[in-house]
């Protein structure tokens, strides 16, 4: 299988074309809700793979820990109390990018390059190029993306673009005591995923399927639910679809706010030649200092 | 371990991790293997996914095991007997028993002597002012021969399985529901479930852990669910067995070179005071067979013994001698660690050494452990890192309130490496015994145990040859063969603790020809001799480092039978054997009882499979030998005779802390309200709260996100779970104005403890008696030493009484009262 791949299918703001002569394996992750005992034991290889520390937070009521996503939490674990057929049960899902195929931050992203889709389907940030406006948040059905407060960047899961570049399951996978994370091509994922809805309809999970949105034309990561019918017992929406602000910013929109952005650029460039640079208020300046050491 | 060996003859898992996938049906009951082993756990995944298994937990919480069970039944916390009891009443009352099984694999048609009874509550033979039985009148009844007399037609009224009937009559499901809270369909359900597995070929696999062992009971709960596995024929099977979950690595290793005060390497005991012969001493435990053409493994105690104390003692363990029996200490009573613990409080114990133990976190009434450590003149702490225990002397303000000034002792702290840091070998739950090679150097000035241990015994030598003093010989005399004396390695302790031939040994089948030459190291245990040619430091250990090398070290994981079965791997104790007792895969004839899972089957003239047999290779089926070598029985034991300190067969009894003012099996009986055999010291007895005062049901447990006491110490776990918290069910939290997020005090009789409250519908209200019963779950991960939040230890709370059998302290029922703070 090639995983080696690293070419790019679509970047941001960009209009060339994509290279297209490698054809390269689609990837994927498979969660399967039904193995999932909620260790954490992925949110821990996450953090030792990327050196990701979030701070020692405190207990708010809840097994939930880190609370939620942040640009030191890639993925996490929620933990929801259900009574779907009137039976009770604890639905532990590992929250995270599912890496789109049809990705509504990439389409929102104005800044060139920041973020891009490979050829395998992994979506990734490369935040070099982020200059932290946030479209991208806009632009998730799935409420991923998290900027830092340190450098106005975003951050989310890159699943594992560069262990998967050489051959390696992301840090995740390789974790997992129980085999709920699964990786591999997206066809033997989605074959895997029929096996596993199989047994769940054995067990009387009637409704058992897998999540695979179309709306965003499907994702890279898919999960296995009992209760497919209602994903949003798993806080997913029902049916995800890019913001219609994010077509419209592509649509319509975007040509016309390039050309404002072009003549702002334009009118500065002009500003600069008659008046000079800028000058940095003094006053603001250790605010800032402030900020990005908070 | 005290529950399996009287029922099995070994004190161990029975069969192994991989195993599990074989199972058609695994209860988890009394453990919580997907929050404690979360590993091994992916076994039940395995079972599930590939063999359609199906998975029921039996809780007081909804688990993390239970998020993926497909049945689900609550159950209040210490009454696991009441539930199994019904078990038992529901399959011999529903005819489903595997009784070919039974019949010839059990002491099921063995007959009981006629002055043994059950009154009350309480067995013949109790004296309520100590505690404890009498327990003579626990036995069979023997005939003229010596042998038990058994009836095979099941007629004879005091046969055992007759007997067995009648003691759980008692337990109809109504009145397990009364007890134990779990609603009669859900008890009624897990019971059928159970049932199916009585066919030949299903099996059930039980995987317990701590939410067994830590009762005052404890050791009956378990006993109680091995029967349930005699009766339904799932011993000596793949996908079945009795699975004892160890966490602790490597706590199997503990027992099995006998850590414990009572024990000798390889279970063998320690002679008691009153054993001051050796012959005696070994008498009473080579055990003659009760039956005919039994095995009777325990017959050969003295070549374990003797090559014990040949290789301690080396050249000064003689015949003469009695092979330096009288060096060994004799023992006035148990010295567990909640004896040891009141013998310093009293002011009877003035130093201790604590080597990888924190007991001020660990164990029960952190009150009375704080008070029993400033008694000390000296306290040596052996660990990697800064236990509570090691500055119980410190002001931690309200989570560790001392007053530094007014305490004497003097507190050393050694830094050990950690398991990572060293070679060695751990033993698993499932009898493994894998080496492991050191992946990091310890930081700073941190030494290995051994080495640190080496230090004090030379310093200790050195004092003794120096000064003489009392009784110096063991010392004097110990064997001492180190490359460096100061830090003996894990590969000479390892081939120590196999054995070797003192002198050249002659091959018994065949004289003239050499077994081994002198220096040798041993093969197995079946070549340990009793005339001190042989030495063997654990002799349920021989065979792991033979003149082949390091077995521990194979890492051969092919599986030609599909069964999970790998003896490539590492070395699995006893004799590589994988599941325990597994002639009993076969029927009475020698053909597996289903050929699907052939583990072992008689050829016509030996016994062959994918293990190693369980089993004298050559007795033919006909010669109607059992399968259970180690008892003299040859069969399991339905009924334990004199092994149980609380009697033979299991009995509900209330926790110490209950909130029910009488056992409902025995309304009229105090005296059988609680254990009637559980050693309670006077001033704990006061110690204990009642329902009045501290109305809910208490239970303590692990998480996934921590291990211990150690892992608050790092900043990944920390970060998973960084506070303390409590469980607080629904329905309970409404009545008290309890949200989600709010601090609330858990108070016991022994002190309480402030912690964030989780709401949830995880633990819910049952009804017990017709009253509501509301439960507590109390995680115990946190301390006022390391990275993540600083709380309380929740050992604050719980009460200071263990087990009859083993004094494992009962953490897992008691009585507190919530409140918001």
């Amino acid at each position: 299988m090639a995983l080696q791949s690293l070419d790019i299918k679509a970047r941001s703001a960009t209009t060339t074309a994509s290279p297209s002569v490698r054809q390269t394996t689609q990837v994927a992750k498979l969660i399967d809700i039904s193995k999932c005992i909620g260790c954490k034991a992925c949110e821990a290889a996450c953090m030792e793979w990327n050196d990701l520390r979030d701070v020692i937070g405190v207990n708010n009521g809840e097994f939930d820990s880190p609370r939620g996503l942040s640009d030191q939490s890639w993925t996490v674990m929620r933990f929801y109390e259900e009574e779907p057929n009137g039976n009770f049960e604890w639905l532990i899902r590992k929250d995270g990018c599912l890496h789109c195929a049809d990705p509504g931050c990439l389409a929102a992203c104005p800044a060139p390059g920041a973020i891009v889709q490979y050829a395998n389907g992994i979506v990734d940030f490369r935040e070099e190029n982020c200059i932290g406006c946030g479209y991208c948040i806009a632009g998730c059905p799935f409420d991923i993306p998290r900027i830092s407060k340190k450098d106005s960047k975003a951050y989310k899961c890159t699943l594992c673009s560069d262990r998967v570049a050489v051959g390696l399951e992301p840090a995740c996978i390789k974790a997992c005591p129980t085999g709920a994370l699964m990786f591999g091509s997206k066809e033997d994922m989605v074959d895997h995923a029929d096996e596993r809805v199989a047994d769940l309809n054995d067990r009387g999970f009637e409704n058992a399927g897998l999540y695979d949105p179309a709306g965003v034309g499907g994702t890279h990561v898919m999960y296995v639910l009992q209760h497919a019918d209602r994903p949003q017992l798993y806080g997913l929406p029902i049916d995800p679809n890019i913001s219609p602000l994010v077509s419209l910013w592509k649509g319509v929109t975007k040509p016309i706010a390039m050309l404002i952005l072009g003549l702002t650029a334009f009118g500065s460039f002009f500003h600069y030649i008659r008046v000079g640079p800028n000058e940095i208020d003094e006053i603001d300046e250790p605010e800032d200092e402030n900020e990005a050491a908070s | 371990m005290a529950s399996l060996a009287p029922t099995f003859g070994r004190g161990a898992m029975t069969n192994h991790w991989v195993d599990i996938k074989n199972s058609d049906l695994v209860l988890i009951m009394g453990g919580n293997a997907a929050e404690a082993h979360p590993c091994g756990f992916k076994w039940v995944t395995e079972a599930k996914a590939h063999n359609k298994a199906r998975l029921i937990v039996v809780d007081p919480r909804f688990t993390r095991s239970a998020a993926l069970a497909d049945f689900y039944a609550p159950i209040r916390a210490g009454t696991d007997i009441a539930f199994l009891g019904g078990v038992i009443n529901y399959l011999i009352a529903t005819g489903n028993v595997h009784q070919e099984y039974v019949n010839a694999y059990t002491d099921a048609t063995f007959i009981v002597r006629d002055d043994f009874y059950f009154r009350d509550g309480l067995f013949s033979g109790h004296d309520a002012a100590s505690r404890s039985y009498d327990r003579s009148t626990w036995m069979y009844e023997l005939g003229d021969d010596g042998y038990v007399r058994t009836d095979p037609t099941l007629q004879h009224p005091r046969c055992v399985f007759n007997m067995l009937r009648h003691h759980y009559s008692r337990y109809t499901p109504d009145l397990v529901s009364q007890i134990t809270g779990t609603p009669e369909e859900d008890f009624l359900t897990v019971c059928k479930m159970l049932a199916e597995t009585a066919a030949p070929d299903r099996t059930m696999t039980v995987m317990y852990a701590l939410g067994w062992t830590q009762h005052s009971k404890g050791s009956q709960i378990i006993r109680c669910a091995a029967m349930v596995q005699l009766l339904l024929g799932n011993i000596g099977q793949s996908g079945g067995g009795m699975n004892a979950l160890r966490g602790h690595s490597n706590i199997q290793g503990l027992t099995d070179l006998g850590l414990l005060s009572d024990l000798l390497p390889g279970y063998l005991t320690v002679p008691k005071e009153t054993e001051t012969d050796y012959d005696a001493y070994i008498d009473s435990r080579a055990f003659k067979p009760l039956r005919p053409n039994q095995m009777s493994y325990w017959q050969n105690y003295s070549k374990f013994f003797v090559s014990l104390m040949k290789a301690w003692f080396g050249d000064a363990a003689t015949r003469e001698n009695d092979w330096c029996f009288d060096w060994l200490p004799k023992l006035d009573r148990v010295h567990d660690v909640l004896q040891v613990f009141e013998d310093m409080h009293q002011g009877n114990l003035n130093g201790y050494i604590c080597q990888g133990f924190n007991p001020l976190a660990a164990f029960p009434d952190k009150r009375k452990l704080g008070e029993a450590l400033a008694n000390l003149n000296y306290l040596v702490i052996i660990d990697p890192l800064e236990t509570e225990t090691s500055e119980f002397w410190k002001d931690y303000g309200d989570f560790n309130p001392a007053d530094s000034k007014s305490i004497a002792t003097e507190v050393f702290r050694l830094p050990s490496t950690c398991f990572a840091e060293e070679h060695g070998s751990l033993v698993n739950s499932g009898r493994w015994l894998q080496w492991h090679w050191k992946g990091a150097e310890p930081p700073g000035q941190a030494k290995g145990d051994a080495e640190i241990i080496a230090g004090i015994f030379l310093k200790l030598r050195e004092l003794y040859r120096q000064e003489g003093g009392a009784f110096p010989e063991p010392i004097l005399n110990l064997t001492w063969n180190h490359l460096i004396p100061d830090a003996p390695s894990a590969e000479e302790l390892a081939r120590e603790f196999n054995g070797k031939a003192l002198v050249e040994l002659a091959d018994p089948a065949d004289p003239g020809k050499v077994l081994r030459g002198a220096g040798q190291q041993l093969g197995g245990f079946g070549e340990l001799r009793d005339d001190g040619t042989t030495a063997c430091g654990c002799w349920l250990f021989c065979g792991a480092w033979t003149e082949e090398g390091n077995l521990m070290a194979r890492r051969d994981n092919s599986d030609p039978s599909g069964l999970g079965n790998t003896p490539g791997w590492a070395f699995s104790w006893p004799a590589n054997r994988r599941i325990l007792y597994n002639r009993a895969s076969a029927d009475p004839d020698g053909q597996p009882w289903d050929p699907h899972r052939r583990v072992i089957s008689w050829d016509g003239d030996s016994w062959r499979g994918i293990d190693v047999p369980d089993f004298s290779r050559t007795s033919a089926p006909s010669q109607g030998m059992g399968p259970f070598i180690m008892n003299p029985e040859g069969v399991a034991r339905l009924f334990a005779v004199d092994k149980m300190a609380e009697g033979p067969f299991p009995e509900h009894y209330e926790p110490f802390e209950s909130p029910l003012p009488a056992n409902p099996m025995h309304p009229e009986q105090p005296a059988s309200r609680n254990n009637p055999a559980a050693r309670v010291f006077p001033s704990d007895l006061e110690n204990m709260g009642d329902a009045d005062a501290f109305p809910y049901v208490a239970t303590t447990y692990r998480l996934t996100e921590h291990f211990h006491y150690w892992t608050k110490h790092v900043e990944i776990n920390a970060i998973l779970q960084p506070e303390q918290f409590v469980e607080i069910g629904a329905s309970l939290a409404e009545e008290k104005s309890i949200a989600a997020g709010d601090r609330v005090r858990v108070s016991s009789k022994r002190g309480e403890i402030i912690a964030k409250a989780v709401v949830t519908k995880r633990l819910r209200a049952l009804t017990v008696q017709g009253r509501t019963v509301h439960q507590i779950g109390l995680p115990i991960h946190w301390g006022f030493k390391g990275r993540a939040q600083p709380g309380y230890l929740t050992n604050t709370l719980t009460p200071f009484v263990g087990d009859a059998n083993t004094n494992t302290p009962e953490f897992k029922a008691f009585l507190v009262n919530v409140e918001k703070a």
